[in-house]
């Protein structure tokens, strides 16, 4: 396992340099020039262009543009935002740290929720409650995540006054629970369906026959048996899905005020701050292949048939 | 064995599992949870973003940095928020005798928030500081009327001086300044925040004053979160007469406007000085009058490309006045913009007051919406070149195209045919910025104007004189020139405003752009404040804000 392991984290690295250069090249052949874009509706000053891209070095050919910021990247250079002439490790730094948690607890809460009502709804298919399951799940798909997010807005905050409508302080994990749960709904819904449908499946398999045979108390059946062998489609959709998560939590974090990655590319994107956009895209790219990894080592775990050599 | 491997993989899947938790949850140990949705007694709190440029004097051209610029720091002149006008602050006068050469006197007393004195070196210093062309400050070229800037400043090439030769300190409170040309109304321009002094910290520790700036404005900056919040508190040393009325701001960071408005209603933010262009309909219903719509310092124009053949000859101004016929500005205001925009009817901005140059109906019918006389006009002119016109402008701001469709479909209905006008939309405004420096335009461009400062100068020269650093259009007109010449170089006020007023109806004669209409800077705020208002730039005056 440790080889499979150390093959897998070589072969990220031709899946790094080939995203990061894919990124690179796009925001490069985007159309209109950030520096200029400083003036604002102000005619740009020629010689300060050219003075704040030497800096940079904006005025060097693509390869060579590329070259740098790649050695940079290896020594913890991830580049100068030109707007603000921040360092880009301290605006990743500041949007990190906030969309993990946000991320996380949109995990935890998808995982545990998801799960409970996919195995309930599992062991009791086509019984009133996997109906009722089912609808809400659809609801949830089919009801854009920005609705959800606004309705919440109104329900918790401005009807009940259980809280503020929107995050005060994104260092404080307390108040993102409200974004997160917003953020969570579309997976839970494909989790607990996920769930269902494969704990659904098994319950008429053979081995969960004989393990009812063999007098095993139902606890057990369910808890270990059945729930293991039905985890795997679903874990396969996690690992991907925390990825997805991550970086698709722009609409959420927009309407709840929260500070963090989503917001922070978007904004960048917007400003054409290439290196922002490579630097926090790059590291999605490792969350997503880190995850993959993940899941792969969890299949193990799962299925004692599966094994890594 | 098997079971045995099964367990060890499974410890250390897990490990790895919770590795990763525990780094994301490690991540989240510093913070502490504080009540955010509490005000603190008598504090201010606005609506605010991370300002997207460094916050320094010469390097801020947009408004959230503006903001804090504002209350931190005072010039030698300040905008009186009411009237606009140019008064004395830091200054105690302003002489000179030949429009030219200024001899500008301190009043004693001045203090930066750190306990040292406002002396003329700060001044001077501050403007080398931004003028410097190796400093790379995107105001720069306020510092273009200063004796030697062509030295600081070249368009290319390594600065031949490294401080501005007009420039020249006398003793602690006095320094003169030499202008390369004459310019009567130049003491009116130093209410601007780029003509700010600095400290010597500034010089010194530069990194450390852009983390927490200090200046001699009525409040200082406590601390600044990013991407959270920046705290201000009162300046003791403050020695304006403007001290404010409360306790402190806080500017509280928004992802976007909308947030910020939802955040004003659940009554967690007291001012926000933008608010959503989709809430404008409602706004005043929503927070119960208290909400402000009020002239800004900006104006849209249409351009044509007069650096095109087509565009040059004299039939073709009748072609361009008939357009401007042809544009139903009122519909466009009140459809699109539900009041926030005026139709212009001059080139300046209600901002100046007449007082001060602004003069409705300046225009006279040419801006006003006439289908008929439009039809006739561009029939006279030998018709729309080529049958039809295109508008371009970017559309990734503002509502550009909303707009933009509805001045061609307004032309369409005049002229009485379908596609006369098409608009040609640019995604981004650097592109769109770029095609119009290289001359690249064929028909109609949109041009908004925002002013430096409240002057009617600053809405003719920067724009119409020959070869002016905002003339897109590459409109020249000797003439025009001229009277903006005999403007700059009048010893009064009044005449100076009149020359420049006649330079104006001169260059309406030519038309080479489109008055649209004047913006208004909006703002709404919470029922726990009070005494809110918009200062000429459309910032609130935080130093008048009363806290409940």
């Amino acid at each position: 396992m440790g080889r499979y392991v150390a093959r897998r984290l070589l072969q990220m690295i031709p899946v790094f340099i080939g995203s990061t250069l894919l990124i690179f090249c796009m925001m490069y052949a985007l159309p209109g020039d950030p520096v200029a874009a400083l003036y604002g509706e102000k005619k740009p000053d020629p010689a300060q262009i050219l003075a704040i891209k030497h800096q940079l070095g904006l005025d060097l050919p693509l390869w060579h543009q590329y070259w740098n910021y790649l050695t940079g990247l290896f020594q913890g250079d991830f580049g100068t935002q030109i707007a603000t002439q921040r360092p880009v490790a301290d605006v990743i730094a500041q949007a990190f740290p906030v969309t993990i948690r946000l991320t996380l607890f949109a995990f935890v809460f998808t995982v545990v929720v998801g799960v409970l009502l996919g195995l309930v709804s599992g062991l009791f298919a086509d019984k009133a409650f996997d109906r009722i399951v089912l609808v809400f799940t659809l609801l949830l798909i089919s009801v854009p995540s920005f609705v959800l997010g606004y309705l919440f807005q109104y329900l918790f905050a401005f009807q009940l006054d259980w809280l503020t409508p929107t995050v005060q302080d994104s260092r404080d994990p307390g108040q993102l629970l409200l974004p997160a749960i917003v953020l969570a709904a579309l997976s839970l819904a494909y989790v607990t369906r996920l769930t269902r449908t494969s704990v659904a499946e098994n319950l008429r398999a053979d081995y969960i026959r004989t393990a009812v045979a063999k007098g095993l108390p139902r606890r057990r059946v369910v808890g270990v048996h059945l729930l293991r062998n039905s985890l795997i489609p679903v874990v396969t959709f996690l690992g991907t899905d925390i990825g997805a998560l991550m970086a698709g939590a722009v609409v959420t974090e927009g309407i709840f005020n929260v500070h963090g990655v989503g917001n922070t590319i978007f904004e960048a994107l917007n400003r054409r701050e290439g290196s922002t956009v490579v630097g926090i895209a790059t590291l999605i790219v490792i969350v997503y292949l880190v995850a993959s990894l993940l899941v792969d080592l969890l299949y193990a775990v799962l299925d004692p048939r599966i094994r890594y050599d | 064995m098997r079971g045995a491997t099964r367990t060890t993989m499974t410890r250390r899947a897990l490990a790895a599992a919770g590795a990763v938790a525990l780094t994301a949850t490690a991540c989240g140990g510093g913070s502490t949870a504080s009540g955010g949705a509490g005000a603190q007694s008598g504090v201010v709190r606005a609506f605010w973003t991370d300002p997207q440029h460094p916050v320094e004097p010469a390097n801020t051209n947009e408004v959230q940095g503006g903001k804090v610029l504002d209350m931190i720091s005072r010039g030698l002149m300040k905008y009186n928020p009411t009237t606009g006008k140019a008064e004395n602050a830091v200054a105690e006068s302003i002489e000179t005798d030949d429009q030219q050469n200024f001899t500008i006197k301190l009043e004693k007393g001045w203090k930066f928030s750190d306990g040292t004195p406002v002396t003329a070196k700060s001044f001077v210093d501050a403007w080398n500081y931004g003028a410097l062309v190796t400093n790379k400050q995107v105001n720069s070229y306020f510092f273009q009327y200063i004796e030697g800037y062509e030295d600081v400043h070249p368009e290319k090439g390594k600065p031949k001086a490294k401080k501005l030769a007009g420039l020249k300190v006398q003793d602690d409170h006095t320094f003169t300044v030499k202008l390369n040309q004459k310019f009567s109304l130049w003491p009116q321009t130093l209410g601007y925040s780029a003509y700010a002094p600095l400290p010597k910290s500034f010089f010194t520790d530069h990194d450390a004053w852009l983390t927490k700036p200090v200046g001699n404005g009525p409040y200082k900056v406590d601390s600044y979160t990013k991407g959270q919040s920046m705290k201000l508190s009162r300046n003791k040393y403050y020695a304006g007469e403007d001290k404010p009325q409360n306790k402190g701001v806080e500017l509280k960071v928004y992802t976007d406007q909308n947030t910020g408005y939802t955040d004003l209603q659940a009554g967690n933010l007291d001012v926000v000085d933008e608010l959503p262009a989709g809430q404008l309909k409602n706004a005043k219903r929503d927070l119960e009058g208290r909400y402000i719509n009020q002239p800004a310092g900006i104006t849209q124009t249409i351009s044509f490309p007069m650096y095109d053949k087509k565009w040059q000859s004299k039939k073709a101004a009748m072609v361009r006045r008939g357009l401007s016929r042809a544009i139903d500005r009122k519909e466009v205001t009140e459809k699109i913009y539900h009041g926030t925009r005026e139709p212009a009817t001059d080139l300046t901005s209600p901002v100046l007051k007449t007082s001060g140059g602004y003069k409705p109906g300046l225009c006279g019918d040419a801006c006003e919406y006439d289908p008929k006389a439009a039809r006739k006009l561009i029939k006279q002119g030998g018709g729309l070149p080529g049958g039809k016109i295109t508008l371009t402008s970017n559309v990734d701001t503002g509502s550009h195209r909303q707009w933009m469709e509805a001045v061609c479909n307004s032309i369409n209905r005049a002229l009485g045919k379908n596609n006369a006008c098409t608009i040609n939309p640019v995604p981004t405004f650097s592109k769109f910025r770029s095609d119009i420096s290289d001359k690249k335009m064929k028909g109609m461009f949109r041009t908004g104007w925002q002013m430096d400062y409240p002057l009617i100068q600053n809405f003719i020269q920067p724009i119409y004189y020959t070869d002016a650093s905002s003339n897109d259009s590459g409109f020249s007109d000797p003439q025009v020139d001229k009277l903006i010449d005999q403007a700059n170089a009048a010893t009064d006020e009044k005449s100076a405003v009149r020359l420049f007023q006649q330079a104006e109806k001169r260059i309406l004669e030519t038309f080479p752009a489109i008055p649209l209409w004047y913006q208004n800077g909006n703002a709404g705020y919470s029922s726990r404040v009070s005494n809110v208002k918009l200062n000429p730039f459309s910032v609130p005056v935080f130093t008048d804000i009363k806290v409940k």
